[in-house]
């Protein structure tokens, strides 16, 4: 599946370059951080590599090859769940894979267990507060052992306690040998979860760096701008 | 005013007395359409919830000829059902017209329509909501089907409702069909209609209020079950 390369990706949305010929190139390990101001193109990106986009052109290559049917897991923003517990919920998740149901059921247990939400397994997965919610879409992720789970603001809008107990999963995960790329807002999130940081603006990539030369030295006049928090609003449309 | 009394008062001892003319009936009844919602959700259940998720060329053109199907006259349902199984007709050879086989049949073509387009609504709604997670799980077109059926039981129970509620009140395609055979065909809604015009009003009252009955206390069960539901999966 490594490494992935997306070259000159582009596509518009009522005329408008969401994607405009991006290009860049990942390796099989760690943890790389998309920043970008709003509009960026950053959770379409995520589509795209998740399949749910087809671009309009360019192209995407998962280690020398189109985009595996299995292995790439991704986590919404605002994850939806369905009226059933927590583990039918994190089981969903193996039923492609062709999981028999006792393996589904144990597998399911000990996903919980990891997340923390293994009191709750079988109580109604829409009653869970928010922080819940998202640690029980990442535990729908990671039971599929993703080769590549891509994250979409998975912290936004959840408090501090939240945020702690999403960044410890998350570097769980990392450490199985699951390569992680996420986008987010908080850039001390960036700071403490990311090896790399990829900068796009505008549906581009204007820098891809280590994470402390990023913010000690970004090369762009639009990251600089963004991390000191002055980067000029846009017109989205 | 004095004859519907007496009316409702014979009606009533009938029931009090557990008739037998009036138990066979409605047990005929629950039985013809029981099994006729029991295939129109095998068959409508499905086929709604493959149109509400699916995207193929014609499929707007289907969702319309479904929905025109909801409103389906049941004379006319009858006439076909009768023309297809009579002697002549092409599944003549099995022998089913005026028997409650063939009354099942013609209530399942009514409800059929009818299930699988409310189906179709509450499955593609709920598509709305989750094709990019099911997308993104790896769940092909039957498996979404399923997840699907699935997650939206609760709701689905209202296209139960419409379908039991559609086979229990039609009259006009069973009498076709059936005949309307004391004690072989004979369902509450055809037995009401011929002791009506015979000036039979306690028979016709007391079916009636079974009929009434049996209605009210599905719809009942159905919503509290939908209110558990709710409960429980918030």
């Amino acid at each position: 599946m490594f490494p992935l390369k997306v070259t000159d990706l582009r596509w518009r949305v009522g005329g408008r370059a969401v994607l405009d010929g991006l290009t860049l190139e990942l390796g099989g390990d760690g943890i790389t951080i998309l920043l970008g101001p709003n509009g960026a193109g950053k959770s379409v990106l995520l589509r795209s590599l998740c399949g749910l986009i087809e671009p309009e052109s360019g192209h995407i290559d998962f280690g020398g090859g189109p985009r595996p049917d299995f292995g790439v897991a991704m986590v919404f923003q605002q994850p939806k769940m369905l009226r059933d517990s927590l583990l039918g919920n994190v089981e969903l998740a193996l039923r492609p894979l062709g999981a028999a149901a006792a393996e589904r059921r144990s597998r399911a247990h000990a996903v919980l267990e990891r997340v923390g939400l293994a009191h709750r397994a079988t109580d109604s997965a829409r009653g869970l507060s928010g922080g819940e919610r998202q640690r029980l879409a990442l535990a729908r992720a990671w039971i599929t052992r993703p080769r590549l789970l891509l994250l979409d603001e998975p912290t936004a809008s959840l408090d501090p306690s939240s945020v702690e107990a999403i960044e410890r999963i998350v570097r769980e995960i990392r450490t199985e040998g699951t390569r992680i790329l996420m986008t987010t807002h908080n850039l001390g999130q960036a700071t403490r979860l990311a090896d790399d940081v990829v900068f796009m603006d505008a549906g581009r990539v204007c820098e891809h760096a280590p994470v402390q030369r990023f913010f000690a030295r970004p090369a762009s006049q639009a990251a600089r701008l963004y991390i000191l928090g002055e980067l000029p609003w846009r017109m989205a449309f | 005013m004095s004859g519907l009394g007496a009316a409702f008062s014979d009606a009533f001892a009938l029931l009090a007395g557990f008739d037998h003319q009036v138990a066979e009936i409605v047990t005929l009844s629950l039985e013809v359409s029981g099994l006729a919602v029991l295939l129109g959700t095998l068959i409508g259940l499905p086929l709604g919830a493959c149109l509400g998720v699916g995207r193929f060329p014609g499929r707007q053109l289907l969702v319309v000829m479904l929905n025109g199907c909801m409103g389906l006259p049941s004379v006319v349902v009858g006439v076909v059902v009768y023309l297809a199984l009579s002697r002549s007709g092409p599944l003549g050879y099995l022998g089913l017209l005026y028997s409650p086989t063939a009354m099942v049949i013609a209530q399942t073509v009514l409800v059929v329509p009818l299930m699988a387009a409310i189906a179709r609504q509450v499955v593609e709604d709920a598509w709305r909501e989750y094709e990019e997670e099911l997308t993104a799980m790896g769940f092909r077109w039957a498996g979404r089907v399923r997840v699907l059926l699935y997650d939206c039981r609760h709701s689905l129970l209202v296209a139960l409702l419409a379908g039991l509620g559609r086979a229990m009140s039609e009259v006009g395609a069973v009498m076709i069909v059936g005949g309307n055979i004391d004690r072989s065909t004979r369902t509450m809604t055809t037995a009401i209609a011929l002791e009506t015009s015979k000036g039979d009003l306690p028979l016709a009252v007391a079916l009636g209020m079974v009929l009434l009955a049996v209605i009210l206390l599905l719809n009942g069960v159905a919503y509290a079950l939908r209110q558990w539901a709710m409960r429980r999966y918030a």
